[in-house]
Order: structure tokens, then C-alpha cells, then sequence
């Protein structure tokens, strides 16, 4: 079975986000850009299901501009075994990016497609569900646990009061949560070995898909600030601020 | 517009994730509903009663039985040949279908609202809620996702919506709901307290979580909640994690002890009305937003706290 992992080239987690005086986005120019972290556990499981002999072949994509190479050679170097990147230079919303992971899947006929539940700039927890929708294929998002049986995968899901687990018939669409796995890193050899894997690079015309916007971003700002209250100097008085706001048991 | 709410129910009874989405729909239009589900009278009678329904679709069949997104998505991509937008809470359950509407729909859908600014324009947050977006949609129909904390919950009473069987719909046949262990609490639900008393890695362990955060939240009948590096750490279960990636919540007063304060988190609980932060660690980011902060060793802090409060 060959497994597709998307991946995306986001803002590295530990950076602060800036937002631009003009209002215009966050600031992305001179910072340190990583894979996303949700991305980084579909590529680990991936791999995972190949060293348990399940999986065959772990295609990496990417869509984005020419430096996404380097996040898919991040998933090469992690263990996957060939990229493509759908290169780009404008923001591609997930739709689009669904769109551009169809023609992808047809073409390449998946067994599963493990995607992050959400990428961690624009935290639109989209992407997977519509690709799910596009194929027709069943969906397992939000996986702490995948486990391939037969023509069929169970997918655990972290859901709001707690687990839940559903059948899905393969191919299909799983998105990783936090749990699922930890991503190894990669061996310096293995990012040496990473550098000779095949990268083919795409664009989304080629796919004949249109990445035109269809919502608009008027403007992006600072959240508003919290200000912060006093500091109590022991249990007592915090007790008589609390029963001031009406809390006692 | 004409807008249609999908209900997050649990067979029985009504979310109350469901509510904060008809105060934003109203704020669009005329609120039609959706019950979908199997044996759900009891769901739609409730959900007719919510204060400003017009209609309420009941869609009840085995295959909606466990929200199955394959099977419910379709049946709502139906109904929307009569609706302008649909929305869902933005929950597990809502973040799961919307988008798969949406794609059916060939909609870019808007997630996690927290404002209606105009008929198709939002904002939302985005980098973890460092910044908030306003954005607009070009589409002729919106599939939203709603934030609960957001929007102020609906009354549940005074409503007279008439319910209306849709017949549409059934399984897929590619996906089939095999088990959930949901956690059972005698206390309120995380997303929907008034109280929440939250502990972070500074515990320790899960015993020390137990002893210290848990007989606080019993005598103020508090949900409990967690960091996310209490969650890593294994003292707690992840559906107990408040931030960006866990759960966001809103309540009267939150109760951060041990937790530093990591934007992630900050990201999930910066909307409390009234902050509690207990640190020995008075340089905690987490002083930063709190209304009263204590300086202190919650070992002996909290107890204390219980003791008096």
C-alpha cells in the first residue's frame, strides 16, 4: 500500500508571531520556517506503518513556494521515499490545496492519506475532510491511534468527552492528533541520503486547478490585550477577592 | 438569509455548543435547524424551543446515528439547495463535517468565527489566536464554523420552530462507528463551566493532581482542566487539555495553578472573566493575565485555599 503525507511550510512553533504594522499578515520575512508539527506525526506514522510492513511507499507533497523543498526534504530525510512539490508562490487556501491532493491521489492511487488536523499558521482544520469529501473516501480526523486490518483501517479519534474509534474501508483520509505518535528526527546520514531521493516539482496548473482566493483577508491584527490585575499576598486575601466576585463553595 | 444550524446533541439532549451557534446565525438571518440522528424526537422538541428557531429539519436514520461524516455530510449538502449558510459549533463534531460540506459545496468554509462583521464577512483567529483575521467570502453560500466562547448562548426556552422530517439521505456504506470511551464525570463539561479549576506540569504527577486540583473543583463544583505539558507529562487525560490545541473556554473564573503560562494556553482561556493564577514562580507569563495572582507554593497554597474558600 502506498501512503501520500501531505505536508505544509509554516512559521517554526517557537517563533512568535509578528503581525505587520500595515495589517496586511504576519510577518514571514527572516524567520525560521519548519514542517508543521501535525504534518511531522503523519509523516512519523507513515513510516511506522512501512517498518510494520504495511505500508510500501510514502509519497511526500508539498504546496507552496520553491523553499518547501527543504520541508519536503525534512519528510525524505525522516524516511519517506519520493516528494512532489506543487510550487507556488501565492497563499493557496485548503480547498484549493484539497483540489491539487485529488488530482494527486488519482494519479497516484494511495492506500491512505495522512494529513495534520490543522497547520498551525492559519489553523483552518480544513484541508483533510475536504479532500475526504473530493474522493468520496471515509475519514478518521483527529487520530491518536491508526491500525490497518486488511481492506480496512480503525482510526481512534480524540474527540470532546474523550475517544472514540470508527472503521473506515481503505482508501481513506486520516488526520493526526497530538498523541498519535513522536516524531523521530532525522540522522544526519539519512539527511545526507535525503538530498539523492526524487523530488518532482509540479504546478497547479498542471493539476488544472484554479488557486484563486475565494475568501478575502481585509485585514490582520493584534489580538486585543489582557491587562493584568493585582498580585494577593496570601490565601486569606485571595479567599475575601474571590468571595467579592461571588465565588465560595 | 436563510441559515441552518447543525445541533450537537447526545442522542438525548441538546449541547450547549449548539446555542452560541443560533445567536450567531441570527445575526445573519432567519435560524432553521438541523436534528440528525436516530430516535431523536426528544432532541428536536428540545431544539424547537430554543429561543428564534423557525424550522427544525429532524433527520432521523440508524446511519446518523454516530455523526458519521460520510453519510451526514451529504444529507446537509442536500438541505443547503434551501439555505444561504450553514454552520456548526466549532467542536470535534462540528470541525469534523463542516468541511466536508463545504467541499461538497465547492465553498471555502470560514472556521472558528468569533464575530459576524457584516453578511459575508468574519473574524477569526489565526497563529494560534497571536492574531486575528478579518476576512470576507466571495461565495454565494457560507459554511461556517462558530466559537462557542464567542457568542453568548441562546435561551433555550420561548422558541416555537415547527419540525419538519427530511427523509434524504443514509449510510455510505464506507465507514461504521466501533466504540467510544467517553468519560464519565459528575462534574460540568470543560466548555461549558462556570468554574474551572486547571493544573499544570508544576504538579508533578497525576497523583499530585488528584490530592491538590480535584477537591478544589469538588468543593467549588468546577470542571477540571490542564495544561498541555500536563497532558505530555501523563498526569491527566488530553480531553482535559485547555489551549489552542485542546479545548477553548470561557468561564466566570478559571484557575491556572502550577501553569506558566505558555501562549498555547493562553490561547485557550484568555477570555475567563475573572483569572486565578497560583505560580511560586512570580516572573510566570501566566501573572501576566490574571486578575489575582498568588506567589506562592500550591502544595501548601491550594490546600489551604480549599480549606477556607
Amino acid at each position: 500500500m502506498k501512503i501520500l503525507v501531505p505536508v505544509k511550510r509554516v512559521l517554526d512553533y517557537n517563533v512568535k508571531p509578528r503581525v505587520k504594522s500595515d495589517g496586511t499578515g504576519v510577518d514571514l520575512a527572516n524567520v525560521k520556517m519548519s514542517m508543521n508539527p501535525f504534518d511531522e506525526i503523519g509523516v512519523e506514522e507513515a513510516i511506522r506503518l512501512k517498518e510494520k510492513g504495511v505500508a510500501t511507499e510514502i509519497v511526500a507533497v508539498s504546496v507552496g513556494p520553491a523553499k518547501a523543498q527543504e520541508t519536503l526534504r525534512t519528510a525524505l530525510a525522516m524516511g519517506a521515499d519520493r516528494a512532489i512539490l506543487v510550487q507556488t508562490d501565492d497563499a493557496v487556501e485548503p480547498l484549493a490545496i484539497a483540489k491539487i491532493l485529488k488530482a494527486i491521489a488519482d494519479a497516484e492511487a494511495p492506500g491512505l492519506v495522512i494529513l495534520g488536523k490543522q497547520a498551525i499558521d492559519d489553523d483552518n482544520n480544513q484541508t483533510g475532510q475536504m479532500l475526504a469529501a473530493l474522493t468520496g473516501w471515509a475519514q478518521g480526523t483527529f487520530a491518536s491511534a491508526v491500525n490497518v486490518d486488511g481492506d480496512s483501517v480503525n482510526v481512534t479519534r480524540e474527540v470532546d468527552g474523550g475517544l472514540e474509534t470508527v472503521k473506515l474501508k481503505l482508501p481513506a483520509i486520516v488526520t493526526t492528533d497530538l498523541r498519535l505518535n513522536e516524531p523521530r528526527y532525522a540522522s544526519l546520514p539519512n539527511i545526507m541520503k535525503a538530498k539523492s531521493k526524487p523530488l518532482d516539482t509540479k504546478t497547479p496548473a498542471d493539476y488544472g486547478i484554479d488557486t484563486a482566493p475565494r475568501v478575502k483577508v481585509v485585514k490582520v491584527s493584534e489580538p486585543p490585550v489582557r491587562s493584568a490585575g493585582i498580585k494577593v499576598a496570601d490565601v486569606d486575601e485571595l479567599v475575601a477577592k474571590l468571595k467579592a466576585v461571588g465565588v465560595h463553595s | 438569509m436563510k441559515t441552518l444550524v447543525w445541533v450537537e446533541h447526545d442522542g438525548s439532549a441538546v449541547k450547549d455548543a449548539t446555542l452560541a451557534v443560533v445567536t450567531a446565525a441570527s445575526k445573519l438571518g432567519e435560524v432553521h435547524l438541523l436534528v440528525a440522528g436516530s430516535g431523536v424526537d426528544a432532541v428536536a422538541k428540545e431544539a424547537a424551543a430554543i429561543a428564534g428557531v423557525g424550522k427544525v429539519h429532524v433527520a432521523d436514520n440508524a446511519a446518523f446515528g454516530h455523526n458519521l461524516p460520510e453519510n451526514v455530510a451529504p444529507l446537509i449538502a442536500d438541505l443547503m439547495g434551501s439555505h444561504d449558510a450553514f454552520l456548526a459549533p466549532a467542536t470535534t463534531t462540528g470541525k469534523n463535517i463542516a468541511p466536508r460540506v463545504a467541499a461538497l459545496l465547492d465553498v471555502m468554509q470560514i472556521s472558528e468565527i468569533l464575530s459576524v462583521e457584516g453578511e459575508k464577512s468574519f473574524t477569526r483567529p489565526i497563529y494560534a489566536g497571536n492574531a486575528i483575521a478579518t476576512v470576507e467570502s466571495s461565495h454565494a453560500k457560507l459554511v461556517l464554523t462558530v466559537r462557542g466562547t464567542a457568542f453568548d448562548k441562546a435561551a433555550t426556552s420561548g422558541g416555537s420552530g415547527t419540525i419538519e422530517a427530511v427523509s434524504a439521505g443514509g449510510d455510505a456504506g464506507t465507514s461504521s462507528f466501533v466504540g467510544a470511551e467517553i468519560a464519565k464525570q459528575d462534574r460540568p463539561e470543560l466548555t461549558s463551566a462556570k468554574i474551572i479549576v486547571s493544573g499544570g506540569r508544576a504538579l508533578g504527577s497525576s497523583e499530585k493532581y488528584e490530592e491538590v486540583i480535584v477537591p478544589l473543583a469538588d468543593k467549588l463544583g468546577a470542571a477540571l482542566g490542564a495544561s498541555r505539558a500536563a497532558v505530555d507529562a501523563g498526569y491527566v487525560p488530553n480531553d482535559y487539555q485547555v489551549g489552542q490545541t485542546g479545548k477553548i473556554v470561557a468561564p466566570q473564573v478559571y484557575f491556572a495553578i502550577g501553569i506558566s503560562g505558555a501562549i498555547q494556553h493562553l490561547a485557550g482561556m484568555k477570555d475567563s472573566k475573572t483569572i486565578v493564577a497560583i505560580n511560586k514562580d512570580e516572573d510566570a507569563p501566566i501573572f501576566q493575565v490574571a486578575d489575582f495572582g498568588l506567589v506562592a507554593d500550591l502544595f501548601s497554597a491550594v490546600p489551604e485555599l480549599t480549606g477556607k474558600i
